[in-house]
């Protein structure tokens, strides 16, 4: 039985989708963060040549007064390109564009921590930062209930889904997979996925990203996932604990390295930023979830693989640390650190500044 | 769990079989469409030409019955169809095409609701003032039942904030007819140059422009054709009724976008002031204009809420959503551009909301 917003027959789709599209005629899908910090919203525009580079795109606006960003009487806020990628759902020339929010008076938005991390991340250069992140996430039916679990009910205890293969295992492979080919596409640096603990959850990682690419990669991921379960009919949502009890959360693991941690001997460069990090523990938390800490309370409990939101640890293969190291980095004497606590929900731009301008800025 | 209302359904992959066969080069299949007798509705029917149309006046005046859209009487029907504006056909494809005509009674006389006739002279008038238009389509998509596409039977959806611009099947209803009707709009050369998910769930808006003149009623009403058939194909409804759910959800209008050449140019914004000045002084003709039925349908969406201005009061500001017209900010910067103004309804007629921007600008009529 078809749902409520489903207009079916994705096959009619293919009829329009197959249409000559003129060469001047491109169209260019602008998506930004909105003022929740986490809402990804976007709107399309018809440009008369294929943009190459970001700024071959126009400047825009848009109402802020609807995405929390601004009041009605004053509500235009500005779109400024920033990162250019390959449009997977609508194919050929067309883009999709990430852009930075910008007020009226040209500063930037409250949620745009682009602005400030690609400044940091400008000044740190030289050290080459890499990130990857790992993004969980829970899929979730038309009715908010885990996708695949059983109405009005709990699926049996974790411990079969992790990387799990079969019907009774994991629920909406079809989603992970239309996602990581539309990434492929899109350009975006995915890097791997595998289903998680809690049935219904899954992760992609992105990365290695060099600097400010970590949060442009991600951000885009990002709308790919929500736009590939839309087509689905499904709900992607990135919340971190979406099932109160014994059901893991969903975090945003970020892994990092600068190039003296990954030349020999850079397990001395690794020690010397997790005694930074661990001076450092409250200003973390506050950025690595949308509300300063109040989301990752309720999943950074010391159970379920997380460390208590409370202290700062950090160990070899322990994944109920703050920072974990792991194992095949402390046997080869380099390589980089896991930071397990960002939350699902976090702005990928956050987290990265605040890792460079502990560890490398000594701010 | 909530469950499509599909009138009618018929499978369209069965419809591929057919829409595959060869067609000769002289059996062109031409869809004539226009603008009924309500002044909003849209009509269409198709002819075989024997060549391939390459301007409107390649296809011949026809005729249709009067009667049967609330355009004449029965005992003297015959109307006659003059297409005006020729576009491809992205249903049929190959050389078929789509011509949008003008509707003169029998005795040649414009129709009623035939408005492009008084337009067209206008926009030649003044077209030294090279006049540009574009316009912000909203419009909300139905199921089948007449309930909004992906609302609760029974009840409503959560309270606006995340749906405009959004992305997610729990933001967006109805994507798919968005996209199609974007891919439809381009290959048939309709000047389509924007779209995004509006604020209340299952309500969109494209824009069409920057067009010249005449040519902002002609690509509109293509527009709107399109949409009507790409959502015929997917079962879903259109209405460009300007506020079809009371309370608290968002109205649906036609923010009309003007410029003339001299507003376009450094100094503008001088000119601008000046249009400003002349259509406060005529605030109730243009309302009445501003919707078929005299005002009496933006009545209830123009309540100065939900980024509308008040029916009553002219006004006009900055990056301003409550006014009646707004200068984008933008503008007011660079000293030059373009003025907004939102209040046609959604269901106008573009020829009718244009040529009176034109005769109290330009004209001082």
């Amino acid at each position: 039985m078809t749902h409520g917003n489903d207009t079916g027959n994705k096959q009619l789709m293919e009829k329009y989708l197959g249409l000559a599209q003129p060469d001047d005629g491109i169209m260019c899908e602008y998506i930004w963060i909105d003022g929740t910090g986490e809402g990804i919203r976007s709107k399309c525009r018809t440009v008369y040549e294929e943009p190459k580079k970001p700024t071959d795109c126009p400047i825009w606006n848009f109402d802020g007064s609807s995405t929390y960003q601004a009041e009605g009487s004053n509500s235009d806020m500005y779109l400024y390109p920033c990162a250019i990628f390959s449009d997977p759902f609508r194919g050929g020339k067309n883009k999709l564009v990430l852009c930075e929010v910008f007020k009226y008076n040209k500063k930037p938005a409250e949620t745009n921590r682009r602005k400030s991390c690609n400044e940091v991340m400008e000044r740190a250069k030289a050290t080459v930062p890499w990130f990857g992140i790992e993004q969980e996430y829970t899929l979730l039916d038309y009715d908010g209930h885990p996708f695949g679990w059983p109405k009005n009910g709990f699926p049996g205890p974790q411990g079969p889904y992790y990387c799990g293969v079969g019907a009774n295992k994991v629920y909406g492979r079809d989603i992970v997979e239309a996602h990581y080919r539309a990434c492929l596409y899109a350009g975006v640096q995915i890097a791997g996925c595998n289903a998680e603990v809690m049935p219904a959850q899954w992760e992609f990682q992105v990365g290695p990203c060099e600097g400010i690419k970590m949060g442009d990669h991600l951000w885009i991921a990002r709308y790919i996932l929500h736009r590939v379960a839309e087509d689905f009919g499904i709900v992607v949502t990135l919340d971190p604990k979406p099932m109160e009890g014994d059901w893991n959360g969903a975090g945003a693991h970020c892994n990092y390295s600068t190039e003296a941690m990954r030349n020999d001997g850079g397990v001395k460069e690794i020690e010397k930023a997790i005694e930074k990090l661990s001076k450092h523990h409250v200003r973390h938390i506050k950025a690595y979830d949308p509300r300063e800490g109040k989301d990752n309370e309720r999943r950074l409990t010391g159970h379920h693989e997380t460390s208590s939101i409370h202290d700062f640890s950090a160990g070899v293969a322990n994944r109920g640390s703050s920072i974990r190291i792991p194992r095949q980095v402390a046997e080869d004497g380099k390589g980089y650190l896991e930071d397990r606590r960002p939350s699902s929900n976090c702005d990928p731009y956050a987290v990265t500044e605040v890792l460079v301008r502990t560890t490398v800025l000594d701010e | 769990m909530t469950s499509r209302v599909v009138s009618g359904e018929t499978d369209k992959s069965v419809m591929q079989r057919y829409m595959t066969l060869p067609q000769s080069s002289d059996a062109v299949m031409v869809e004539y469409f226009w603008i009924d007798g309500t002044g909003e509705g849209v009509r269409s029917k198709g002819r075989t030409l024997s060549t391939e149309p390459k301007k409107p006046e390649d296809c011949p005046v026809w005729n249709f019955d009067g009667s049967s859209t609330y355009q004449s009487e029965g005992t003297n029907s015959d109307m006659y169809l003059v297409p005006v504006a020729l576009f491809r056909d992205p249903f049929r494809l190959g050389n078929n095409k789509l011509v949008l005509c003008e509707v003169l009674k029998y005795n040649k006389v414009p129709a009623e609701t035939n408005n492009r006739h008084t337009c067209v002279k206008v926009m030649e008038k003044i077209k030294s003032t090279k006049p540009w238009f574009g316009i912000e389509q909203e419009y909300s998509l139905m199921d089948g039942d007449g309930y909004p596409l992906g609302w609760p039977k029974n009840g409503y959806p959560g309270p606006q904030g995340p749906y405009y611009c959004g992305v997610g099947s729990n933001k967006v209803f109805g994507r798919d007819i968005v996209e199609a009707h974007y891919r439809a709009c381009l290959y048939a050369g309709v000047k389509i140059c924007g779209c995004n998910a509006e604020v209340m769930p299952a309500q969109w808006e494209f824009q069409v422009g920057p067009c010249e003149g005449i040519e902002m009623g002609d690509h509109l009403w293509a527009a709107r054709y399109l949409l009507h058939r790409v959502a015929e194909d997917f079962g879903v409804v259109i209405t460009l009724d300007p506020k079809p759910i009371s309370g608290n959800w968002n109205g649906a209008g036609a923010h009309t976008n003007y410029s003339t050449e001299a507003m376009r140019k450094p100094g503008g914004l001088a000119i601008m002031e000046e249009a400003i000045t002349k259509l406060s002084k005529k605030h109730d003709e243009h309302i009445r204009a501003y919707d078929p039925n005299q005002g009496a349908d933006n009545s209830r969406r123009l309540t100065g809420r939900h980024e509308t201005s008040s029916i009553k009061d002219f006004s006009a500001g900055v990056a301003n959503r409550g006014a009646s017209i707004r200068i984008p900010r933008q503008v007011a910067e660079d000293g030059y551009g373009y003025l907004e103004d939102r209040r046609p309804s959604s269901n106008c007629d573009p020829y009718s909301v244009t040529e009176i921007i034109i005769r109290t600008t330009l004209l001082d009529e």
